[in-house]
């Protein structure tokens, strides 16, 4: 049998890939990328629930898994679309100019 | 362990070498019934030797050869790794799909029995839908690293007519799923070969008629072929999302159209008449109805499942060729139309109805 | 998943991942996200995750990163930035807290054992078990995730509708 990879590296590469998902949402600004590194972040929780559920021989980590993937395909749907009609108004996507909320 | 590998190489290998050379029969059927429906002969001049065989070596030998000599153009602003990768895009994940269709039932050798399919997976269905679904990117990167405005809108209208008949094209196969209760088109195709009453196969079309005729119609236009090719529409559109395309990237696009369609024509077989299954034919040889048995070798058994299976293949790739040259095309707004307001619908009902029947079947027996 | 093909995906997975975040062109973000979400797929088969795995295809990397590019494509954002990022203290410093979130958690990790995994029952991960479980203990959050998804539906075309 050969070795297989043990746990901790599964919630490492997790770790690993929601940080650059949270380094990506504070440095870029285009919001139609910000947007595409917070699914980054939820699909590194994705992995740390599959990897977890097989660990401790539970399928509730994967009805978890497929709840966050409906949660997140909502969430797109209506980001997107918040998107589309803020574009419409400001003609613009930079974060930096989308300002009109703060005091 | 190698000896298992090796196994499943050669399965996938033959797989994939059935499903191509149907798409090579279906590029020459489509060249010669399309001349047959419209009253000419068709292309039939190459020849080698003197052999022109009916215009096979002019669609089979001359035209792929011509193909790949062409030149390889790029357009001047294009997006030249994006323009390089979207015809690999969309042939990939169709050709693809041919793991999870069996071929026959299994074949023994030295004691072993092996699957005839390529991929034993128990989500075979969500696997095709999958590829399905990746089969977008293809066109809507091939549309837009074109930097031309009529590819742009040929491969938007595309990309959003494959997402809408995808949905039609999965709630149709909720259906066969409540009927046989698995998602492996292996067990699907086994359970087709039991008999209604002594004597009728139990093949799926009789279980399932509204979901193929939806699963139908649904995959044609999954494959942007007439009625539904608006995205790529020769008199106007140019050539859609592929104008920009020449040469080898050109064939890989046309092959992917072909693959698609010996796709569609695939699972139909599987899903509806009974994929391998030939009547009566068992493990072990034939067993009529009226008491005749015939006993048969396993490998004889199994080159009889493998070829009723390319003879259905072909004959429903036949079909999508005639449906071709012989109705209108749609409009765009017609097309959406036909997706969103008539299949979907008619497709949850199918859901619903079929669930009712499995209920009741079971409550009863 | 053993220990070479889970080394050779992990790094395509995380320089993918990195593709997304730094490219200036947004199309190509959109195209190394769904290579990092069919990676992560491969890892969830790898995982004993089928139909979880089947799903992230379809719905991920099928569905919503084409959602992404269409409004891309729709409201023609796919122009290169000639700024991709906010300014270099900024960066510096979120780069700097990602390293050390990231060398943080190695740290605790390794420093933990793993439970001691059971044995995993016959048909674990395949649809029929996930079914037992979503339909039994897990009804109430199903129902209400489709509930959900219909206000969701609703309010995006209620936002991107265009008012006459």
């Amino acid at each position: 049998m050969p070795p297989t990879a043990p746990l901790t590296w599964y919630l490492g590469l997790s770790a690993a890939l929601f940080a650059i998902g949270a380094v990506g949402v504070l440095i870029r600004r285009n919001v139609i990328v910000i947007f595409m590194a917070i699914e980054l972040m939820l699909n590194a929780v994705n992995l740390t629930f599959v990897a977890l559920a097989r660990s401790l021989g539970s399928m509730d980590g994967q009805v978890i898994v497929f709840f966050v993937m409906t949660v997140a395909a909502a969430e797109a749907a209506v980001g997107l679309a918040i998107i589309i009609a803020l574009f419409r108004n400001r003609e613009t996507t930079n974060a930096d100019e989308l300002v009109t909320l703060r005091w | 362990m190698t000896l298992d590998v090796a196994i499943a190489a050669a399965k996938v290998l033959f797989s994939l070498f059935l499903a191509l050379q149907v798409m090579g029969l279906g590029v020459f059927f489509e060249r010669k019934v399309s001349a047959l429906i419209q009253n000419r002969i068709g292309a039939n001049r190459a020849a080698i030797f003197g052999f022109a065989g009916l215009g096979l070596v002019n669609t089979l030998v001359a035209d792929p050869i011509k193909f790949l000599l062409k030149e390889d153009i790029t357009p001047a602003e294009a997006d030249r790794l994006l323009h390089f990768v979207a015809p690999c895009a969309s042939l990939v994940p169709a050709l693809a799909t041919f793991a999870v269709v069996p071929f026959g039932d299994v074949l023994e050798v030295g004691g072993r029995m092996i699957n005839l399919q390529g991929a034993e997976l128990n989500v075979g269905l969500l696997f095709v839908l999958a590829m399905a679904s990746l089969g977008v990117y293809g066109v809507v990167l091939g549309g837009w690293a074109s930097n031309n405005r009529w590819s742009l809108l040929g491969g938007i209208r595309g990309s959003a007519q494959m997402i809408s008949y995808e949905i039609a094209m999965g709630l149709a196969l909720i259906g066969v799923v409540l009927t046989y209760n698995t998602l492996d088109l292996q067990e699907i195709a086994r359970a087709q070969g039991h008999l209604l009453w002594g004597w009728v196969p139990a093949w799926g079309i009789l279980y399932q008629p509204l979901a193929f005729v939806i699963f139908l119609v649904a995959g044609i236009a999954e494959s942007k072929r007439i009625p539904f090719d608006l995205p790529e529409s020769e008199s106007e559109l140019v050539s859609g999302y592929f104008t920009e395309y020449s040469g080898a990237k050109h064939l890989m696009f046309m092959m992917s159209d072909f693959v698609e369609v010996v796709l569609v024509a695939a699972l139909v077989t599987t899903l509806f008449f009974g994929g391998w299954q030939v009547p009566y034919l068992g493990r072990d040889g034939f067993h009529f109805p009226w008491g005749a048995a015939l006993a048969l070798p396993s490998l004889a058994v199994a080159i009889v499942q493998v070829t009723a299976f390319a003879l259905k293949m072909i004959a429903f790739t036949w079909l999508q060729i005639v449906i071709r040259w012989t109705l209108p095309r749609f409009r765009y707004d017609q097309l959406m139309r036909l997706g969103w307001k008539g299949l979907l619908p008619l497709s949850l009902a199918n859901v619903m109805v079929s669930a009712l029947l499995v209920l009741l079947a079971e409550r009863g027996a | 998943m053993s220990v070479p093909v889970f080394l050779v995906l992990a790094a395509l997975l995380v320089a993918a991942a990195l593709t997304v975040v730094t490219h200036p062109s947004p199309v190509y973000s959109a195209c190394a996200l769904v290579l990092t979400l069919f990676l992560l797929s491969v890892f969830f088969v790898g995982l004993d995750a089928q139909l979880v795995a089947a799903l992230q295809v379809i719905v991920y990397a099928g569905a919503i990163v084409v959602l992404f590019l269409f409004v891309i494509m729709l409201l023609n954002l796919t122009q290169t930035e000639p700024h991709p990022t906010g300014g270099a203290p900024l960066v510096a410093v979120a780069v700097g807290g990602g390293v050390a979130v990231v060398t943080l958690v190695a740290s605790a990790l390794r420093r933990v054992t793993a439970p001691s995994t059971p044995g995993l029952p016959a048909g674990f991960g395949e649809t029929a078990a996930l079914a037992r479980r979503l339909f039994t203990a897990y009804l109430l959050p199903f129902e209400l995730t489709s509930v959900l998804l219909l206000v969701a539906i609703v309010g995006a075309v209620g936002l991107a509708k265009r008012r006459p």
